[in-house]
């Protein structure tokens, strides 16, 4: 069974971000970037579903910049077996161009399993996994905190309001990974040092036949606005009037 | 609290434009072993992951929650870092610097330095372990015959076992010939080693099964100076031949010391052969262990240098978070701060604490990864004489790396507490703590005299061609570089200020060099009494020069095109250093070269 790990390469979780001047984005110059987390959870249960002896060969791919080819080494640094860049420069790809192009990627190497990170931690959009699952027509189980495959099925335990869900999906199927679905793997330097000799194919958008104009605009980007002071009241009948009349929240 | 993120940019920067990443993986021993750039900078960025989320969160911990502690010879660390410690042998960091036959990942000895300034930033005191430890593989694998490095060296590499040094005893410290430890010969080949020894770093601890203590020690009837001592290899648990572990050898940690920094490191006392003798093997030949010791002290010494060089980053980073958050005063000069606070950053003394610890951390690890540098040239180039003339630059850097980079550590962290006000001085901001920590770095390893003494001593004033008779011909040599390259920078259009600032303390360098070359014969006490500011003057010249060809490959990159906040951030921190550190050096060569009969001015018994 083949497995296929979508991953982007975002700004790195430790660091803090700002907004450029012009609030046309975040800065991100000079910024260290790394795999998105949820990523990495994905990239660990495909790696850990190959050394159960469930998947054969663990393939991940990345929509992103050239530079992108850092995050996808560091996929196969912890056990990934070979990796595609769809290098689309530094156009903004948006998550519905990023479903087509990997369903563009899909139907060539017709993985059984995709297993996408719940949401990149740039723009938290958490979208891409659901819009290729509908592309696709397959079943999909989103923000998984337990997987287990067997007899052509994918048993998977989703977290939901009040509890635990679990879906049986029919092979193949579309799962996106929460961050309790395991503890991902820091990647051993003898591993670091071998994964530049692992395969990594390059493709363009334009090779995948798929139109990656954005269809949605940015208008500003800005810091959220300064928490302002606080104040007391006195009994609830005050603090019913303020939230209805103040805050016009009830 | 902040999180410590490796400076990745400025340290690429540094490999590709300064130190010589891309001559280096060229060089065929690199070369062949398949090793480029990008396959380092996946090493660099992995190792940053762990730096951050493994090691800077022990800092704390070994420091003021849960030190080693030690109970009738046992020393027992906390169980953080006993786990970061087991997986930094499990995913390779421990065996990075070993060579590759036993273990080892093969990388250039700059790489290893970058990776090794992230570990030492996260934690020095969890760093000095590992550090130890390869001190001793590199000491067993150039000078012990090859059944003692089959026996002990892989285990030593991957950190399943530790390895430390024993130099020190309570009347011998800077002074090695007072060494007193004997080792006497059993009749089977082995020694019995009997002795104390004083401040071993981690030489008791449960992080590793086995500690493998390398001890200097005098045979019976020896030389009483130091060509009568040797070194010997002392294990804790003695070895079988199928490299189990057999008995408990002759030796134990009598106590661990109370210390200024560093907590989370154990510094024992080690008392060797209470019980009639610890068993030992020779290393090398007889009366060769501090000779064996020199060769390692380069390597040893621009390590420390480079302790201090990470705690002043990690004290930076500290600093920098703090101002960006802390809101107090209205700015001096900003109406609308008044109305709109804005964080202690925009003070301008905060400013200039801040931007004086960055710009002097960057000179200091420019400094440092261009000898790093060299060492590799030195070691690896298939050319003699570009090998010897990287090795002369090594040996003329060493002192500088070392004695300037942990001094300026010291007013470094100094500034990230002031930056911190009161708080700066409660533990719980952390802020202390770097400052406590790199405290000793200015001291073991050899202090910031015995750096000094080599520097104007062995290092400039008695470097002799034995050929030509020509003196002091490295740092000549170099420092005419420096001004040279001053001199062209001073026309530079953009950089113009800074190429003059670099000129006049290039030029006050090569005065001082010449005063002391002067008189060292005739005069050498009023030399070495102004040894100390000389290497400040050395150190403050050759890192403004480094600074100042990091801001002109930046003007370049820019006028290329490149539109990049950190190039900017390269030439303004030069501009700073020039005009404030640079500025410095005419008064250092007034200081020493009419300081020194001052320094006898006032006679003993008036102290």
């Amino acid at each position: 069974m083949k497995v296929l790990v979508p991953v982007k390469r975002v700004a790195d979780k430790d660091v803090k971000v700002r907004p450029k001047a012009d609030e046309t984005g975040v800065d991100l110059a000079n910024v260290k970037m790394s795999i998105n987390p949820f990523d990495e959870n994905a990239v660990e249960e495909a790696v850990r579903l190959k050394e159960k002896g469930v998947a054969t060969e663990v393939v991940v791919v990345s929509v992103g910049p050239e530079k992108a080819k850092d995050t996808l080494i560091s996929a196969l640094a912890v056990g990934a077996d070979r990796a595609i860049l769809v290098d689309a420069g530094e156009t903004e790809v948006q998550p519905l161009a990023v479903a087509k192009l990997i369903k563009a990627v899909a139907d060539k190497e017709q993985p059984q399993l995709v297993i996408f990170g719940r949401q990149a931690i740039d723009d938290d959009s958490a979208q891409t996994g659901q819009v290729f699952a509908a592309l696709q027509g397959w079943g999909q189980a989103t923000f998984a905190s337990k997987v287990e495959v067997a007899d052509g099925k994918a048993k998977v335990s989703r977290e939901i309001d009040g509890g635990l869900e679990t879906l049986e999906l029919a092979l193949p199927a579309v799962i996106s990974a929460d961050l309790r679905l395991n503890e991902p793997r820091y990647a051993k330097l003898p591993d670091v040092m071998k994964a530049k000799k692992k395969p990594l194919e390059t493709v363009k958008p334009g090779d995948l036949g798929v139109d990656i104009a954005p269809r949605l605009k940015t208008l500003k980007v800005s810091e959220p606005p300064k928490r302002q002071g606080g104040g007391k009241v006195a009994d609830v009948a005050e603090l019913v009037n303020k939230l209805k009349n103040v805050a016009k929240v009830i | 609290m902040s999180t410590y993120n490796a400076p990745l940019q400025d340290m690429r920067f540094l490999l590709n434009e300064i130190a010589g990443l891309k001559d280096i993986l060229a060089l065929p021993a690199y070369a062949e072993a398949g090793v480029d750039a990008d396959t380092v900078d996946s090493v660099l960025d992995t190792a940053a992951t762990f730096a951050t989320e493994q090691i800077d969160p022990i800092n704390i911990i070994g420091d003021r929650k849960n030190s080693p502690k030690w109970d009738n010879g046992v020393v027992t660390v906390s169980p953080e870092y006993k786990s970061v410690y087991k997986q930094f042998c499990e995913n390779g960091w421990h065996a990075m610097p070993g060579a590759p036959e036993y273990g080892g990942s093969g990388l250039p000895n700059l790489v290893n330095f970058a990776v090794n300034e992230m570990w030492r930033s996260a934690s020095i005191a969890f760093a000095l372990c590992p550090m130890l430890t390869m001190g001793a593989v590199h000491a067993i694998e150039h000078h012990a015959s090859d059944e003692l490095k089959q026996k002990y060296l892989p285990k030593m590499v991957d950190g399943t076992w530790g390895g430390t040094m024993n130099l020190t005893e309570p009347q011998a410290g800077s002074d090695l010939t007072a060494i007193r430890t004997k080792a006497v010969p059993r009749g089977d080949g082995t020694y019995a080693v009997t002795g104390t020894k004083i401040f071993i770093t981690w030489g008791e601890h449960d992080m590793a099964e086995n500690l493998i203590h390398l001890v200097l020690a005098r045979l019976p009837d020896s030389d009483p100076g130091l060509k009568g001592i040797s070194l010997f290899l002392v294990p804790k648990f003695l070895v079988n031949d199928d490299g189990s572990l057999g008995a408990r050898n002759d030796l134990i940690c009598s106590a661990i010391e109370h210390k200024l920094g560093i907590k989370g490191s154990a510094t024992a006392v080690m008392s060797y052969g209470d019980k009639g003798g610890a068993i030992g093997w020779l290393i090398g030949k007889e009366g060769n262990g501090v000779a064996y010791m020199f060769t390692m002290m380069n390597h040893a010494r621009i390590h420390v240098g480079l302790e201090g060089i990470a705690v002043a980053e990690r004290a930076y980073q500290h600093a920098l978070t703090y101002a960006r958050e802390r809101i107090q005063g209205a700015i001096i000069g900003d109406a609308e701060s008044k109305k709109t606070p804005k964080p202690i950053l925009f003070h301008p003394d905060v400013r200039r604490l801040l931007l004086d610890m960055k710009s002097r951390t960057e000179a200091l690890r420019a400094v440092g990864y261009y000898a790093a540098g060299q060492m590799d040239i030195a070691q690896k180039s298939p050319d003699a004489a570009t090998r010897k003339k990287a090795q002369a630059i090594v040996e003329l850097l060493t002192p500088i790396v070392k004695g300037w980079s942990t001094e300026s550590s010291i007013d470094i962290t100094s500034a990230g507490v002031q930056v911190h006000g009161g708080t700066g001085f409660i533990e719980e901001t952390g802020a202390a703590q770097y400052y406590r920590d790199c405290r000793i770095t200015a001291i073991y390893e050899g202090t910031t005299a015995i750096q000094a003494n080599d520097y104007v001593g062995r290092k400039t004033a008695r470097e002799v061609n034995k050929e030509t008779g020509d003196v002091a011909f490295t740092a000549r040599a170099l420092y005419k570089e420096i001004l040279d390259f001053a001199a062209g920078l001073s026309g530079c259009d953009k950089l113009g200020d800074i190429g003059a600032a670099l000129k006049t303390a290039a030029q006050a360098l090569i005065d001082t060099t010449e005063w002391v070359v002067g008189i060292y014969n005739t005069d050498p006490a009023n030399a070495h009494a102004g040894s100390v500011p000389y290497l400040k003057l050395g150190g403050i010249v050759t890192g403004g020069w480094l600074l100042a060809k990091s801001a002109k490959i930046a003007q370049e990159k820019l006028a290329a095109g490149a539109d990049d906040g950190f190039l900017k951030g390269k030439i303004a921190t030069a501009r700073y250093y020039a005009h404030h550190w640079l500025v410095q050096a005419e008064g250092l060569k007034t200081e020493i070269t009419q300081g020194g009969a001052s320094v006898f001015g006032l006679d003993e018994p008036l102290f």
